[in-house]
């Protein structure tokens, strides 16, 4: 048995949500190799082979792959993967657009979004927005999976010294083109890595009352989230929705300010482990899953709980 | 430019589904089953490339139970101009269902297909990106904007980070995001229309496609219930809670 773990980084540094997956293969057990691919990514590269318990990293390094064009990407992975009887992918945009794209390449039914590995075959993964969780066997050759970030503990980033090795191919099928990004500049941490993330929703009113937010996350170190309700009135953007179709996050307090509870963004949330809510309507259903849970004017409670801090 | 738009038969958004007593499956007895809320935005972006000017055809397809039907009658009530069913009694898997589309694109040669990001069932998010790669198509996931020019299109993708543009040759596979648009009601003269309209169905045995299950079900559970906790009388009490109780602010 062996995995081979897609490296999700920005070239020059791995980003953690690899780790969650390297922890997958390590319960699946056998080797586990980490394949890097990108244009200038041998730092990328270089922390891979750090990460303990890795057999070799492979770094397929070329302008073809600068972008992470799912074209140009998915026949590497299936070329690469098929000697394999594992290839995991932490759940991210990146992931979630090429895997399955990989997988039907090597004519196999990937398996989206694992919360445990019951052995090399099974696996549990919810299903109906986390209202259900499924445990579903594999007969497949290869189990190509994408790996649910906050269901695994991060594996070690040092520790190790695993070789790397190049891969020479370079698949360009000349079909699309990358055109620009716009990304949002932020000093604050990751929604998906923070440890304490505070999320706004409807009740919020307007993006500029997210700088209450804004100001008392800068005083904790945490991430700004939001309820898609939020993005949906155009509040703020949507990479800070959290949700069934947002990101998921699982961090040590998540505060909801303002947010109702709408089961589609439980299902982005419910995992964290210990949850605020502060909302006026005492029969808002966040109220269900919060440790704590305060009824009140958010416009009062929350400049105050920032004056407290 | 012919457009092929996929849709899917989903457990109503609303509904809150419970496993079977046995614990084998969802229970979907007598349960509301509506259009994928995705698939609706997909349908609704095809109907407003045909209202510019851009789409000439829409022809809506689904692969699923007989009752897929109604689905496809909204779709064809919202402004499709026909209708495929690929009937089937099994439950298929995405890539079953990919080789199926797969199948009526060689046959109808679309110029573009939208389908939806994906399904609130399954939470697959993967039938759109495994055609793109049966038919060699270039694919853009998670749409929010897309402009057609010539034999290109350009679109706007939500990822991670914020937002991507990329550029691809038609054919093309889009998926929908939730802020592609915001999908219109049917009226009842086009309800009445769409009843008229063209229907046709084959089967995955016509189309010369094997479904063979790969994932099996081995059963459901509930996941671990959260207690709801206290309720805290104000903010002071609230941060000597998390202060001192649960210790995740210092």
């Amino acid at each position: 048995m062996s995995t081979l773990v897609i490296a999700e980084h920005d070239n020059s540094s791995l980003n953690i949500a690899t780790l969650n997956s390297v922890a997958a293969a390590q319960a699946i057990g056998g080797d586990i190799d980490i394949l890097v691919v990108g244009e200038s990514c041998q730092d990328a590269a270089a922390q891979a082979a750090k990460v303990a318990g890795i057999n070799k990293v492979l770094v397929a390094d070329n302008g073809a792959y600068a972008n992470l064009l799912a074209e140009n990407v998915a026949p590497l992975i299936a070329e690469v993967g098929a000697s394999y009887s594992h290839i995991l992918a932490t759940s991210t945009s990146m992931a979630k657009n090429i895997i399955p794209r990989a997988a039907a390449l090597l004519d196999v039914q990937p398996i989206s979004d694992i919360s445990a590995v019951i052995s090399a075959d099974t696996f549990k993964r919810p299903i109906y927005a986390g209202n259900v969780i499924a445990t579903v066997q594999s007969s497949d050759a290869i189990k190509v999976m994408t790996v649910r970030g906050t269901a695994f503990d991060a594996a070690p980033a040092d520790g190790g010294s695993a070789s790397i090795e190049a891969v020479a191919s370079a698949h360009n099928p000349g079909i699309s083109t990358f055109v620009g990004e716009e990304v949002a500049v932020s000093d604050r941490p990751e929604l998906t890595a923070a440890e304490i993330v505070i999320s706004g929703g409807r009740g919020m009113g307007n993006g500029e009352n997210f700088e209450m937010l804004y100001s008392i996350a800068d005083k904790l170190g945490a991430a700004v989230g939001a309820s898609r309700a939020a993005v949906d009135a155009g509040f703020v953007p949507n990479d800070m929705q959290v949700g069934q179709t947002g990101k998921i996050v699982a961090p040590d307090l998540y505060v909801a300010v303002g947010i109702s509870g709408a089961i589609q963004h439980l299902a982005g949330m419910k995992d964290s482990k210990v949850i605020v809510a502060i909302n006026k309507d005492e029969e808002a259903p966040i109220f269900s899953v919060a440790d704590y849970g305060l009824v009140a004017d958010l416009f009062v409670a929350i400049p105050e709980f920032d004056a407290s801090l | 430019m012919k457009v092929l738009v996929a849709v899917k038969r989903v457990v109503d958004y609303n509904v809150k589904v419970r496993p079977k007593s046995d614990m084998t499956d969802v229970d979907l007895a007598n349960v509301k089953m509506s259009i994928n809320p995705f698939c609706e935005i997909a349908v609704e972006e095809a109907v407003r490339l045909k209202e510019k000017g851009v789409a000439t055809e829409i022809i809506a397809i689904s692969v699923g139970p007989q009752q897929s039907q109604e689905q496809l009658r909204t779709a064809l009530a919202l402004g499709a101009d026909r209708a495929i069913l690929v009937s089937t009694d099994e439950v298929l898997e995405p890539l079953a269902i990919a080789k199926c589309l797969k199948a009526v694109c060689d046959a109808e040669s679309p110029d573009l297909i939208l389908m939806g990001k994906q399904a609130i069932d399954g939470d697959n998010n993967q039938t759109g990106q495994m055609l793109a790669a049966l038919t060699g198509f270039g694919q853009a996931t998670f749409a929010s904007e897309i402009t057609i020019d010539g034999d290109k299109i350009t679109v706007i993708r939500e990822v991670d980070g914020g937002l991507q543009t990329v550029a691809l040759n038609l054919p093309a596979i889009v998926t929908a995001d939730l802020r592609l648009n915001e999908p219109r009601y049917a009226s009842l003269p086009n309800i009445m229309k769409a009843k008229k309209k063209q229907l046709d169905t084959s089967t995955p045995a016509d189309l010369g496609v094997d479904v063979a299950p790969r994932v099996k079900m081995l059963g459901v559970e509930l996941p671990a219930e959260r207690q709801a906790g206290i309720k805290v009388a104000d903010v002071a009490e609230l941060v000597d809670k998390l202060k001192n109780e649960a210790k995740v602010i210092s």
